[in-house]
């Protein structure tokens, strides 16, 4: 009895219990916020964390220091400090910064992480050569991970 | 403290742990002297320019980098200037002659040359690079193969004929015939590129000076080039520096030798106005 209970609450979150992503060309922005989880997933901050500080995923140390992640060398100065980032920002703005922070800072030099189009010569990946296939740089959940750890993020 | 950090250094390189050395970055106020002369390395900018001071690479580099350019003995550029001198002399092609044959002393005949490069030519009726210039030599003169952009001999031979223009300073020519390529050369600049969407300018004009990750932004100046780096122990040309940074940027390139480059190179050069020229130099 319990095995089936368990069965079926697993075929529900494998199946229709799970929302769609949003792709990158339907996120909704307003005033450069976005409300809804783009995953339709709440994010893992210690996954987030691994994002964050890795230079393959996000690389977000690259430009902005983060004293809690000490343990990752070289912070870059390009951005703030992410040091109690969630107390100037709420869940929704942080979520629409990382996906597009020009939707929020006009012309600011952060990339954007899930967008697909709008850019000029893209590239296939770091191979200097024409893209065939434009994935964002993060995938949904990716920036929902990213968001859990930034909320993280408080000094207050 | 700064000596304290110094010291760690030299024990790290000492050790033979130059990647994982912890970095002392080096004293800004520093001037740059190879074999007892003087390099310009910061250069009043002149009214309109986008820079306020315009700072040689140099400054921007560590302790260690930076020794290494101060004298010829230490900077490793000169194995492959050694091999451009010899190539200078090898008689190459169909017409039996090399650039020796006409060109002499390259100390006599190629000084200032590089200075002004790239510069706009007329019987061509384009903008050529030193690379032009080398290869027109090669296929014209000497009726020998030309050499690939970007690729060792060409990299040597241009370092060795920069060299004669050595503590002179950067002088282009960006009007006349030569205004179309600088206009082109500021739009490239100022482009945002790629799917990270970044342009030159977002780096090295509005960020030199800060880290970015472990590198400390530059203002991108080319009076350097070509420049042996300590990451990939070769010389590095000017159009390949560009294709890399253009790559980093998640974009599709331009080629080494495109008219894109060469119209980046001289923007790029007018920038750099006045620094002295420190080829071969060293960066990280």
């Amino acid at each position: 009895m319990k095995t089936s209970i368990l069965a079926i609450a697993a075929t529900m979150l494998a199946t229709g219990a799970l929302a769609e992503p949003v792709a990158p060309s339907a996120v909704s922005f307003n005033d450069g916020a976005v409300a809804t989880s783009l995953s339709g997933q709440p994010g893992d901050a210690t996954r987030g964390r691994e994002i964050v500080g890795t230079k393959s995923l996000g690389n977000c140390v690259s430009c902005h220091a983060i004293t809690e992640m000490s343990d990752v060398p070289w912070h870059g100065e390009v951005g703030p400090t992410l040091d109690g980032v969630a107390d100037r920002w709420d869940e929704a703005q942080l979520r629409g910064i990382v996906a597009n922070a020009k939707m929020t800072y006009d012309g600011t030099i952060m990339p954007a992480f899930y967008k697909v189009s709008g850019f000029t010569r893209p590239g296939d990946g770091y191979t200097g050569k024409a893209a065939k296939e434009i994935s964002p740089v993060l995938d949904a959940q990716q920036i929902e991970d990213v968001v859990a750890y930034l909320m993280t993020l408080k000094e207050e | 403290m700064f000596k304290a950090s110094q010291k760690l250094a030299i024990a790290a390189l000492a050790l033979g742990a130059l990647v994982s050395a912890p970095a002392a970055w080096a004293d800004e106020e520093a001037d740059l002297i190879i074999n007892g002369e003087k390099m310009d390395i910061r250069v009043e900018a002149p009214e309109g320019h986008p820079l306020d001071e315009i700072l040689s690479g140099w400054i921007f580099r560590t302790d260690e980098t930076q020794a290494l350019e101060t004298d010829d003995f230490d900077n490793p550029s000169f194995i492959f200037v050694e091999q451009a001198q010899e190539a200078w002399s090898t008689v190459e092609g169909e017409a039996g002659k090399s650039c020796e044959s006409c060109h002499g002393d390259v100390a006599e005949s190629m000084k200032g040359v590089r200075a002004a490069m790239p510069k706009y030519n007329e019987q061509a009726k384009d903008l050529w690079s030193l690379e032009n210039y080398i290869n027109s030599c090669r296929t014209e003169r000497m009726q020998a193969k030309p050499w690939k952009w970007a690729k060792a001999d060409m990299d040597a031979m241009v370092a060795l004929i920069g060299l004669q223009s050595r503590g002179m300073p950067m002088s282009v020519k960006v009007d006349g015939p030569a205004a179309e390529y600088f206009k082109k050369g500021e739009e490239i600049y100022y482009t945002r590129f790629g799917q990270l969407e970044l342009s030159c300018a977002n780096c090295h004009e509005d960020n030199y000076g800060n880290m970015i990750r472990a590198d400390h932004l530059s203002q991108g100046q080319i009076n350097g080039f070509p420049t042996y780096r300590l990451k990939n122990t070769k010389l590095n040309s000017i159009h390949a520096r560009f294709k890399g940074c253009i790559r980093d940027t998640r974009a599709e390139t331009f080629s080494p030798g495109s008219e894109e480059f060469r119209a980046l190179e001289l923007y790029v050069a007018w920038r750099g106005q006045g620094l002295s020229i420190e080829t071969p130099s060293v960066r990280q």
